[in-house]
C-alpha cells in the first residue's frame, strides 16, 4: 500500500501515531506496518545497547589493568574529543534535517542533508582513525595491556558501528535517487535515522566515561 | 572420596547441609510427585466416578497455598544458605590442635605443587598433613583455571593465575585419601589426581625433617622444568631453597607456564610427554 | 594464499572423525542426488528454502535440531563408552580427542539443538495462535534460520577440516586463549557461535515484536495462550543476553586474533571477568529454553485435561517473575571461585527464589489436572514425565544453589547429573510434546501413537537409568570431564550409565521410527479437521496444515481460550455460520536472502577460522550486497485474490463440518 499523501493525521503532528488505538475498549488488532517496524528496531537498538554496556563493563574492570604501560590520562588528547563530539553532534542534526525532508518528500533537501552527514560522518571516523594509528605508534597499541584492549574495544566498536552506518546511509541516498519516497525506503530511513542518534547517545557515553572521567585520573 | 564420608570438621558440616536440605525439600517433593501421578490417574478420562468440573479454573486459596509451599521452603533453605555460607567460608580459619600448618598449592599443567613455606620442603602430587592441626591453604595457578579439591576433607577452591585464594580446612582422621582438580585444564587433566596423607601430629616432623633433606631442590631451575606441559607419575620431594617462590608465581614474576609449541599439523596432539601409562 | 588451511587439517590419522566425516557425506550426496533425479529441487528452493513463511522456517528449525540431536547424542554414546572403559586405561579416545567430543557434545546440544528446537516451535505456533497471518519480519526470520544453520555447518565442519575446540562447551580462557589453544579448534566455536547468535537475536526481535505488536483483535495481553507469554518472556531474555555472549566471544576473538589482553594470564587480563560475562548470558540461555518448554506443558495439559490452565494470571505472573530473576543469579556457576560469603549467600538465595515461580507453575499444572478428564496421548505422557523429572532436577538445583553444599559438589557429575536432569526433563521432553502435539498441525497427519508412546518409556526410563548413576559417581567424588580415571569406587556407576544411554538411544530411535512410519502411513494417520486434540486456542481453528495466509478472516477474540469458546457457539449454532467476508490478501514475497546470506556468512566463517584474509572481505561484500539486493525489490508482498481466499476457506470448512457431523453422528 503506497501512500502519496502525508503519513500523519491532517492536524500535522508527525508524532501522531494513528496506529495506537489500544483502548479500554480492547485490542484493535495488529498495529501498522510502521508502528511494527520502529518497534522492532527500537529492539534491536536495546540490544545493541546491551553488547555495548558489556564494553563499558569491561572498561570499567581493566581500567586499572595497565601493565605498567601507558594510563588514560597520558594517552587522551580532548580537543581531537571535543572536535570528533561535535562532529557527531551536528551530523545527528543534519540526520534530523534529512528526516524532516523525507516527511516533506523534499528530496533534495533529504540528499542535501544526507551528504553533509555523511562528511561530518567520515570526518568523525578520520579524526578516530588518527587518534588509534598515533596510540599505536607510540607504543600504546590494543596488545600492550588489558586497559588498552578495552579502550580499543569500547571505542572502536562505536567507530565500526559509524562506519557500517555510514554504509547504510549511502545505500539510504541511493535508494531514494533511485526509488524515491517509497512506504517501505521510508521506514528504513526512521529506522537508519534512529541507529544514527543511537549512536550519537552511545558516544556521548563514551566520551564521558571514558574521556571525561579517564582524564581525570 | 566420597562426601557422605567426611574426615574432617569442613566436610562434615557440609555434609550436614545437604542431607539436611535434601530431606527438607523431599519433605515438598515427595508429596507433590504423588499427587501428579494420583490426579494424572484419578481424573483420567476412562474414570467415571472421577467429577469433571471443567471451570474450575481459578481459587484465591489455592494459589495462597500454592505460593506459599515454595516461599516457605525457599525462606527456610535461604536461611540455611546464609548461615552456612558465612560459617563454612572457605576463607574463615578452621580450629585446630597445634600450630597451623601453612600450604601454598600451585597448580601446574598437569600436576600440583605443594610448597610448605614455613617448612622449606614442597613435594608434587601429594600432600602430607598433621591430624588435628588447621590447614591453612593459599592457592594459585601457574597456568590456566584449576580447582584444588579433596572430597574426603571439604570446600573445594578454584586456582588462577595472578591471583590467590584462600581455603581452611583439617583432618581430623589419620589415613590415605585423594585429590583432584576439578576443573578441566587441558590433555593431561585426568592425571592431576593427588595423595593426601594424614599422618599423626607425632609423625609429622619427622616426616618434615626427612623431606627436608632429600636430594632433590626445588629453585628456578627445577621449577622450570615443572612449567613443562608434562603429567607427573612419580611423587618428587623437594628441600624448597626460595619460601618466596610462591610468592613470585602468584604475582607472575614468574611467566606463566607457555602452552604448547605450534604445531605445523592443525589437529596434531599437543601433550608434550608420552603418556604415562 | 589458503591462511592456515593445507591437507594437514584433514584428520586422517584418526578414524573416528574421517569414518563419521564420509559417512554424513555420502547420505548428504545420497539425498542431494535422489532429490535431484525426483525433480524435488524447484519445489524445495521455492516452497522451503526461499520461504518467509513462518510455518516452513519453523519446520525447518526443527528439523534441524532432530538432525543434530542425533549428532550431539552420537557424542554423548561416545562419552558414556568412553567412560566404561577407561579404568586403567587410554580407552577408544586419546584426550584431544574426547576433549572435543565432550566440547561438540555440549556446544550442539545448547546451540543446535535446544535453541532452533525451541525457536521452531514458538516460530511456527504463535502467530497461529495470536490469530495473524505471519511473524513481525518475515525476510529476517528466514535470515535468523538461515545463520543458525551456518553455525551448525561449521560445528560439524570441525569434525573434517581441523579441529573442535578442546574447552567444554563454554571455552574458558586462559585455556581458550591463543596461548593454551594455539589450534583452530576454539576458533570453530566461536565463530560459529558468534554467526548463530546473530540468527538467534533476530528470532528474538522478531518474535517480542509479534507478540507485543501484532495480535488479532479482541486479544489483549490477558486473552493470549500461556505459550505466547513464555514466548515472550523467553524471546526478551534473548534480547537482553544474546548480546553478552556477541560481547564476550568477540573479547575472546580479538585476544586471539590481534593480541588484546581481555583474558590472558599476562598485561592485566581478567579471567574472572569472563566468567561473569558468560555466565550472565549463561543463565538466562536456561530460562531461554525452559520457559518455551513450560509453555508447551501449559498448552498441553490443559487440552489433554480438558480444562482451562488453572490460575493463568498466577502462571503470567511467575513467567515474567522468572524472567527477571534469572537476570540475577548467575554467580551460582562459580561460588567456589572465593567471591566471600555475603556475595555467595545472596547469590544463592536469589537462585532459591527462582525456584518459587517454577513451583507454583508445576501445583498450577496439577491443579488442571485435578477435576479434568484427563487423556493420556503421548504429549500428555510427555507431560506428567516432565512434571516428575524436573521436581527432582530442581530439588537437586536448589541443592547446589547452597554454596557450602556447592563447595563439594561443583563441575562434579552430580552437577552434570542435575544440569542434565532439568534440561531433559523440561527442554527435550518439552520439545518432543510439542512436536507430537503440533505436527498434524504442520503437516495434516498425525504422528503413529503407539511408536510415540515407546519412545516415551524408553526415553524416560533411559534418561534415569543413565543419571542416577552419574547423581552417585558425582557423590562418590568423580569431577566432569575425565578422559580416564582409576578410581574404582566409580566404575560400577560408569557401567551402569553406560547401559542407560544405550536404552535412551532406543528411545530416540523409537523417535525417529515414529517419524518414518507415520509418513509412511500418513492417509490412515490423516486429520481432516484441523483440531486432532479437541484444542483451546486459535491455531486448532485453522485446517492442517493452515493455508498461506493462516486465517481467511482474522479471528475476533473475546476471552481466554479463544478457540474454546468459538466451538461452544458454534456447537450451539449447530454450525449455522454466516459466510465471512473474504477480502484479498496480502503476504510477503519469499526471497533468497536468508540463505544467500547465510552463505556468504559460512564463507566468511570458515575463513576467519583459517586466517583466510581475501576469503573474508569476499565474504563481507557479498553479505553487504545480498542486503543491499533485497533492498532494492519492487515487489516485497504478492496479493491473494479474495475469490482464492474464498475457495481455499470453503475447501477446509466442508471438511471440517464432514468431520464433525461424522464424529458427532458417531457418538
Amino acid at each position: 500500500m503506497t501512500d502519496t499523501v502525508l503519513p500523519y493525521a491532517a492536524h500535522g503532528d508527525p508524532h501522531d501515531l494513528r496506529g495506537l488505538q489500544e483502548t479500554a475498549l480492547g485490542h484493535e488488532g495488529p498495529a501498522p506496518k510502521r508502528i511494527v517496524t520502529g518497534y522492532g528496531f527500537w529492539i534491536f537498538l536495546l540490544s545493541d545497547i546491551v553488547m555495548f554496556s558489556c564494553f563499558f563493563a569491561s572498561y570499567a574492570v581493566l581500567l586499572r589493568q595497565t601493565a605498567g604501560g601507558p594510563s588514560g590520562s597520558q594517552l587522551f588528547d580532548l580537543r581531537s574529543v571535543a572536535a570528533e563530539t561535535a562532529f557527531l553532534l551536528l551530523s545527528s542534526f543534519t540526520c534530523g534535517l534529512a528526516s524532516i525532508a523525507a516527511d516533506l518528500r523534499n528530496a533534495r533537501w533529504y540528499q542535501a542533508a544526507m551528504a553533509v552527514t555523511c562528511v561530518l560522518g567520515l570526518c568523525f571516523l578520520a579524526l578516530e582513525g588518527r587518534e588509534f594509528s598515533d596510540l599505536v605508534a607510540r607504543g600504546a597499541g590494543p596488545s600492550r595491556s588489558a586497559f588498552l584492549s578495552a579502550f580499543f574495544t569500547l571505542v572502536g566498536c562505536h567507530g565500526l558501528h559509524v562506519s557500517a552506518g555510514i554504509l547504510w546511509l549511502l545505500t539510504m541516498m541511493a535508494q531514494v535517487y533511485a526509488k524515491g519516497f517509497r512506504a517501505d525506503i521510508c521506514r528504513r530511513l526512521l529506522c537508519f535515522a534512529l541507529f544514527w542518534h543511537a549512536l550519537d547517545i552511545i558516544w556521548v557515553g563514551i566520551f564521558s566515561i571514558v574521556y571525561l572521567m579517564g582524564s581525570g585520573t | 572420596m566420597n562426601i557422605f564420608d567426611p574426615q574432617g570438621p569442613v566436610a562434615a558440616a557440609e555434609k550436614t547441609i545437604l542431607i539436611d536440605s535434601i530431606a527438607i525439600m523431599l519433605a515438598i517433593v515427595v508429596p507433590t510427585i504423588v499427587a501428579i501421578l494420583a490426579f494424572a490417574y484419578w481424573f483420567r478420562q476412562s474414570n467415571p466416578r472421577a467429577q469433571y468440573l471443567p471451570d474450575f479454573a481459578y481459587s484465591g486459596r489455592l494459589e495462597l497455598v500454592v505460593w506459599s509451599i515454595p516461599t516457605l521452603t525457599i525462606i527456610l533453605l535461604g536461611g540455611v544458605a546464609w548461615i552456612g555460607s558465612h560459617q563454612l567460608d572457605p576463607a574463615a580459619p578452621v580450629e585446630g590442635t597445634g600450630a597451623p600448618v601453612r600450604i601454598q598449592a600451585v597448580s601446574l599443567d598437569w600436576k600440583w605443587l605443594f610448597i610448605y613455606p614455613d617448612m622449606r620442603i614442597a613435594t608434587v602430587n601429594s600432600l602430607t598433613v598433621p591430624v588435628g592441626a588447621p590447614l591453612r591453604f593459599e592457592l594459585t595457578s601457574a597456568s590456566v583455571m584449576n580447582v584444588f579439591f579433596v572430597p574426603r576433607l571439604g570446600s573445594m577452591i578454584y586456582t588462577m593465575n595472578g591471583m590467590v585464594t584462600r581455603l581452611n580446612l583439617r583432618a581430623d582422621n589419620a589415613g590415605d585419601y585423594q585429590g583432584l582438580s576439578a576443573h578441566f585444564s587441558g590433555d593431561g587433566f585426568p592425571d592431576m589426581m593427588f595423595d593426601v596423607h594424614v599422618i599423626s601430629a607425632l609423625d609429622f616432623p619427622n616426616w618434615v625433617a626427612k623431606t627436608a633433606n632429600s636430594d632433590r631442590v626445588l629453585n628456578a631451575d627445577s621449577y622450570k622444568d615443572l612449567l613443562q606441559q608434562t603429567v607427573e607419575t612419580s611423587k618428587p620431594t623437594y628441600r624448597l631453597d626460595d619460601p618466596r617462590l610462591f610468592e613470585a608465581i602468584a604475582t607472575q614474576r614468574i611467566a606463566p607456564q607457555p602452552g604448547p609449541k605450534l604445531s605445523t599439523n592443525a589437529a596434531q596432539s599437543y601433550m608434550g610427554a608420552p603418556n604415562a601409562r | 594464499m589458503l591462511g592456515k588451511l593445507d591437507w594437514t587439517a584433514i584428520p586422517i590419522d584418526e578414524p573416528v572423525p574421517l569414518i563419521a566425516g564420509g559417512v554424513v557425506l555420502a547420505i548428504v550426496l545420497a539425498v542431494l542426488i535422489w532429490a535431484a533425479v525426483k525433480g524435488y529441487y524447484p519445489y524445495v528452493w521455492r516452497e522451503w528454502i526461499t520461504s518467509v513463511d513462518h510455518k516452513r522456517i519453523g519446520v525447518m528449525y526443527v528439523l534441524l535440531a532432530m538432525v543434530m540431536l542425533l549428532r550431539g547424542g552420537i557424542d554423548a554414546l561416545m562419552m558414556r563408552a568412553q567412560q566404561l572403559v577407561a579404568f586403567h586405561s587410554d580407552g577408544y579416545f586419546p584426550p584431544q580427542h574426547y576433549n572435543q567430543i565432550f566440547s561438540a557434545h555440549g556446544t550442539i546440544m545448547i546451540f543446535f539443538v535446544g535453541m532452533p528446537f525451541v525457536i521452531g516451535l514458538m516460530n511456527f505456533v504463535v502467530p497461529l495462535q495470536l490469530g495473524v497471518r505471519d511473524v513481525a519480519f518475515p525476510t529476517l526470520n528466514s535470515v535468523g534460520f538461515w545463520l543458525t544453520a551456518t553455525g551448525a555447518l561449521l560445528v560439524n565442519v570441525s569434525l573434517v577440516i581441523g579441529e573442535f575446540a578442546r574447552t567444554g562447551w563454554l571455552a574458558f580462557p586462559p585455556l581458550s586463549e591463543l596461548s593454551y589453544s594455539p589450534g583452530v579448534g576454539v576458533d570453530y566455536y566461536t565463530w560459529s557461535l558468534e554467526i548463530s547468535g546473530v540468527g538467534t537475536l533476530v528470532a528474538g526481535i522478531n518474535l517480542v515484536t509479534t507478540v507485543l505488536k501484532l495480535r488479532t483483535r479482541g486479544m489483549t495481553y490477558l486473552r493470549m495462550p500461556m505459550f505466547c507469554w513464555t514466548t515472550l518472556a523467553s524471546n526478551l531474555l534473548i534480547i537482553a543476553a544474546f548480546p553478552i555472549l556477541t560481547a564476550t566471544l568477540a573479547m575472546l576473538i580479538l585476544d586471539r586474533y590481534l593480541g588484546f589482553h581481555f583474558f590472558t594470564n599476562e598485561a592485566g587480563g581478567n579471567v574472572m571477568m569472563f566468567m561473569n560475562l558468560i555466565w550472565a548470558w549463561g543463565h538466562p540461555e536456561v530460562y531461554i529454553l525452559a520457559l518455551p518448554a513450560f509453555g508447551i506443558f501449559s498448552e498441553v495439559v490443559s487440552t489433554f485435561s480438558c480444562k482451562a490452565l488453572f490460575g493463568y494470571r498466577s502462571m503470567v505472573l511467575a513467567t515474567m517473575a522468572i524472567c527477571i530473576i534469572s537476570f540475577m543469579v548467575w554467580l551460582h556457576h562459580f561460588f567456589t571461585m572465593g567471591a566471600g560469603p555475603d556475595v555467595n549467600a545472596i547469590f544463592g538465595i536469589a537462585s532459591m527464589i527462582i525456584a518459587v515461580p517454577t513451583g507454583v507453575k508445576i501445583y498450577n499444572w496439577l491443579f488442571t489436572m485435578y477435576g479434568g478428564r484427563v487423556r493420556f496421548a503421548v504429549p500428555m505422557m510427555w507431560a506428567i514425565g516432565f512434571m516428575v523429572t524436573f521436581i527432582i532436577g530442581g530439588l537437586t538445583g536448589v541443592l547446589v544453589a547452597i554454596p557450602p553444599a556447592d563447595f563439594l559438589l561443583h563441575n562434579s557429575l552430580f552437577l552434570v547429573a542435575h544440569f542434565h536432569n532439568v534440561i531433559i526433563g523440561a527442554v527435550l521432553f518439552g520439545a518432543f510434546a510439542g512436536y507430537t502435539y503440533w505436527f498434524p498441525k504442520a503437516f495434516g497427519f498425525r504422528l503413529h501413537e503407539g511408536l510415540g508412546k515407546l519412545a516415551f518409556w524408553f526415553t524416560l526410563v533411559g534418561f534415569y537409568a543413565t543419571f542416577i548413576p552419574l547423581y552417585s559417581a558425582g557423590v562418590l567424588g568423580m569431577t566432569r570431564r575425565m578422559q580416564h580415571y582409576d578410581v574404582a569406587e566409580w566404575r560400577p556407576w560408569m557401567i551402569a550409565a553406560a547401559i542407560g544411554v544405550v536404552v535412551m538411544t532406543i528411545g530416540v530411535i523409537f523417535q525417529v521410527l515414529q517419524l518414518a512410519v507415520s509418513i509412511r502411513h500418513r492417509e490412515e494417520l490423516r486429520d481432516p479437521t484441523g483440531d486432532p486434540w479437541d484444542g483451546r486456542s486459535l491455531e486448532w481453528s485453522t485446517s492442517s496444515p493452515p493455508p498461506a495466509f493462516n486465517f481467511a478472516v482474522m479471528p475476533n477474540v473475546t476471552g481466554e481460550d479463544a478457540y474454546w469458546a468459538t466451538k461452544a457457539k458454534a456447537r450451539r449454532q449447530n454450525l449455522q455460520v454466516r459466510e465471512p467476508d473474504y477480502r484479498d490478501i496480502e503476504m510477503p514475497r519469499n526471497s533468497p536472502t536468508g540463505f544467500v546470506c547465510a552463505f556468504f556468512a559460512t564463507v566468511m566463517g570458515f575463513a576467519l577460522i583459517w586466517h583466510i584474509w581475501w576469503m573474508v572481505l569476499l565474504g563481507l561484500v557479498g553479505a553487504f550486497a545480498t542486503f543491499v539486493v533485497f533492498a532494492w525489490r519492487d515487489h516485497d508482498e504478492y496479493v491473494i485474490p479474495a475469490a482464492e481466499v474464498a475457495r481455499i476457506d470453503r475447501v477446509n470448512l466442508a471438511e471440517r463440518r464432514a468431520a464433525m457431523n461424522f464424529a458427532e453422528s458417531a457418538t
